[in-house]
């Protein structure tokens, strides 16, 4: 198991500070957004990170690829610490873990040809000359399923599907072993999430790279994740296959979640029905023992004095939470 | 029908209403009158590269304390079609054709004054996204207050500040809004998506409307935030008896909420029916891929069936049936003519020449 770990992320925090005053600016505080975080991302498969808007699943996403640096804590890729690379082997890394946003109208520059989105991450971080740039970009568009002639085209000439697909093929064409894909279709209609997301399984399956997916949508994540973290206030709560995680969530947020997204047909709803009360607290300052025990169904006395440690329930399957 | 419209319901508190309204939305399911019955919709939008059929003969009905759900793609018409029902058309866009009648009423023809009148008293309306539904710089009472205190005025009758005020702190309450007299005093920025929602859905409500269109309220929310909301509109739906046009892209939501639901595409409604047949036995080709196309939560699908293409441009619509150019069933009778409508034994419709044979023309 150990040889095909792709990305190991070993006790990650990140936290911002809060300041008061606009010149000296003072901190008052620190929003933990991200407190302790451990995962370990398999080549060739697609971890998820689930959980509502503020649990700190992108900030997460965005230490994977050095867009953040950790307050404390380590993610490394093939055993090197991303964070300490510098010259030549960060721009390796570039090439190596790239990205595809929520918001394709807001990702692709307006003022560039498809041809030059798709070819910078190849000039920048591979150093490819013009003639092979080109070659490149009419195979990647074919990849993606768009027509190599339209590679002079501006991204408004495109639908959000097909921008999408754009930015996919920049994503590969330095061939990356990591990719993150922050909401990959949520901006999309949905006859045109299909598309999108056959086509990144597809191309899973022919080019064997690795997705590191953030995503608040179950349906989605159970159609491409091959293992799940559920993220809440900064920490991860649940962490399993997909599979035995959808079939039976062990952690009480994680059964809420699910209990909450809506079924693909009527009269599908389950009879343990779980509707949460109240919000999820401020990261500022969340609550002691396990964060979720202000709004748990099952919390017990033990649950706001003493934070649940992480166990594995069964092989495989791990959890934070004194029920289990 | 002396409850039904909404001035008798701004006197009273809401818990007095409850026992009327609520029984006599069982009595009306039985077989009365719709509360909203659209005929024909047509609203054109009129601009320089030519004119955009955004709407284009769209027929549905509602009963009290029903929720239609009206599904679509971005482009296909369904907020375009809600803005038609309360006269909030942008500039460029006339209703060309086609009646809008609530509770026997043509909203399509009325004055502008007498739609001034309708809008937010028998007629509301949710948005999308709550931070823009709110003006930012008044307090979230100072909002409810003047709603309310504008309704009444409207309504011929004139309340005292304190009056106003207990009925703003009563309309959170019922919005399930913890601690509401704090609340009152807040901004909108001071308060959560899901706090601010309960909000605008709380000014949307207050004046118990007979219909209340809801255009994609939870899209901006969390799913745990999402299925709280959702299940306090039913519940509100049950006190009142308020019919609900609940407009989405999401099949989950139409699950959840929704008795009926009608599926737009390019202008048209081309299917529409209870949620069970349609779930079950979608028969537009349209609103079967529409549904393939959806992952599910429930099993691992081994792979989705994508609508390959896109939606066609609306100022230049095919002659024939809309969804021919994407349609794997498509002959060339479906590029010619646009189907009629035709209807299954159990009421469900849909617009395709594939439905020829076993199912019955309707006659409109």
């Amino acid at each position: 198991m150990e040889a095909d770990v792709l990305l190991r992320a070993k006790n990650l925090r990140k936290h911002f500070p809060v300041t008061e005053g606009l010149v000296l600016m003072k901190t008052v505080g620190w929003v933990r957004a991200v407190d302790g975080v451990s995962f370990e991302a398999r080549r060739g498969q697609t971890l998820a990170l689930v959980g509502e808007s503020g649990c700190g699943k992108t900030t997460t996403a965005k230490l994977a690829l050095r867009l953040e640096t950790p307050t404390s804590g380590s993610v490394e890729i093939e055993g090197r610490d991303v964070h300490a690379l510098r010259g030549k082997e960060l721009r390796d890394f570039r090439a190596q873990a790239q990205a595809v946003f929520q918001d394709p109208w807001s990702s692709l520059s307006p003022r560039m040809r498809v041809r030059d989105i798709i070819a910078e991450p190849l000039v920048v971080n591979k150093r490819v000359g013009k003639r092979e740039a080109r070659e490149r970009v009419a195979e990647l568009l074919e990849d993606v399923g768009l027509r190599p002639e339209q590679a002079d085209l501006f991204p408004h000439e495109f639908s959000g599907g097909q921008r999408q697909r754009i930015a996919v093929a920049s994503a590969l064409s330095v061939s990356p072993q990591l990719i993150v894909l922050d909401e990959p279709v949520s901006a999309l209609d949905v006859s045109v999430q299909a598309q999108i997301l056959n086509l990144l399984r597809d191309l899973q399956e022919r080019r064997g790279v690795s997705y590191l997916m953030v995503s608040h949508n179950l349906a989605t994540v159970r159609y491409l994740a091959h293992e799940v973290a559920v993220m809440y206030l900064g920490e991860i709560v649940e962490r399993a296959e997909t599979d035995a995680l959808f079939r039976r969530p062990l952690h009480p947020y994680t059964q809420a979640l699910f209990s909450a997204a809506l079924p693909a047909r009527p009269g599908a709803r389950r009879d343990d029905e779980i509707i949460l009360q109240g919000e999820a607290p401020s990261p500022l300052n969340p609550p002691s023992g396990c964060r979720f025990h202000p709004r748990c169904p099952f919390a017990m006395d033990v649950c706001a004095e003493t934070a649940p440690e992480w166990k594995e329930a069964s092989p495989g399957r791990f959890v934070a939470c004194h029920l289990h | 029908m002396s409850g039904g419209n909404g001035t008798a319901g701004i006197g009273g508190g809401m818990a007095a209403r409850v026992p009327e309204t609520a029984g006599r939305a069982a009595e009306t399911d039985a077989g009365g009158a719709p509360v909203l019955d659209v005929q024909g919709l047509r609203t054109h939008l009129f601009t320089r590269w030519g004119v955009t059929r955004a709407v284009d003969g769209v027929s549905f009905a509602i009963r009290e304390g029903e929720t239609l759900g009206l599904v679509g793609e971005s482009g296909s018409g369904k907020s375009m079609t809600a803005l038609s029902l309360l006269r909030l058309l942008p500039d460029a866009a006339r209703i060309v054709g086609g009646r809008i009648m609530l509770d026997g009423e043509d909203v399509a023809a009325a004055s502008a004054a007498r739609v001034r009148e309708l809008r937010g008293r028998k007629i509301s309306m949710i948005l999308q996204d709550p931070q823009t539904a709110l003006n930012p710089v008044f307090t979230v009472g100072n909002q409810l207050r003047e709603s309310i205190a504008e309704r009444s005025r409207r309504g011929g009758e004139r309340r005292s500040g304190a009056a106003v005020q207990e009925r703003a702190l009563e309309v959170l309450r019922m919005m399930r809004v913890a601690a509401p007299e704090r609340r009152l005093s807040d901004y909108p920025h001071q308060m959560s998506g899901g706090m601010k929602q309960r909000v605008v859905g709380g000014i949307a409500i207050e004046s118990h409307p007979r219909l209340l269109i809801a255009d994609e309220p939870t899209t901006a929310l969390d799913v745990t935030i999402q299925a709280q909301y959702l299940s306090l509109l039913k519940e509100i739906q049950r006190e009142t008896g308020v019919a609900i046009l609940f407009i989405t892209h999401d099949m989950g939501v139409v699950a959840r909420m929704c008795d009926r639901v009608a599926v737009m595409y390019a202008g048209r409604i081309v299917e529409q029916g209870g949620i069970r047949e349609l779930f079950d036995n979608p028969s537009h080709p349209y609103t079967q891929a529409l549904l393939g196309s959806i992952p599910r939560m429930e099993e691992r699908a081994e792979r989705l069936t994508a609508i390959e293409g896109q939606p066609p441009a609306l100022f230049a619509l095919p002659p024939g049936c809309r969804f021919a150019p994407r349609c794997p069933r498509a002959w060339e009778k479906c590029e010619a003519e646009y189907p009629p409508e035709f209807a299954s034994a159990d009421g469900q419709t849909a617009a395709c020449w594939t439905l020829e044979e076993t199912w019955k023309p309707t006659s409109c």
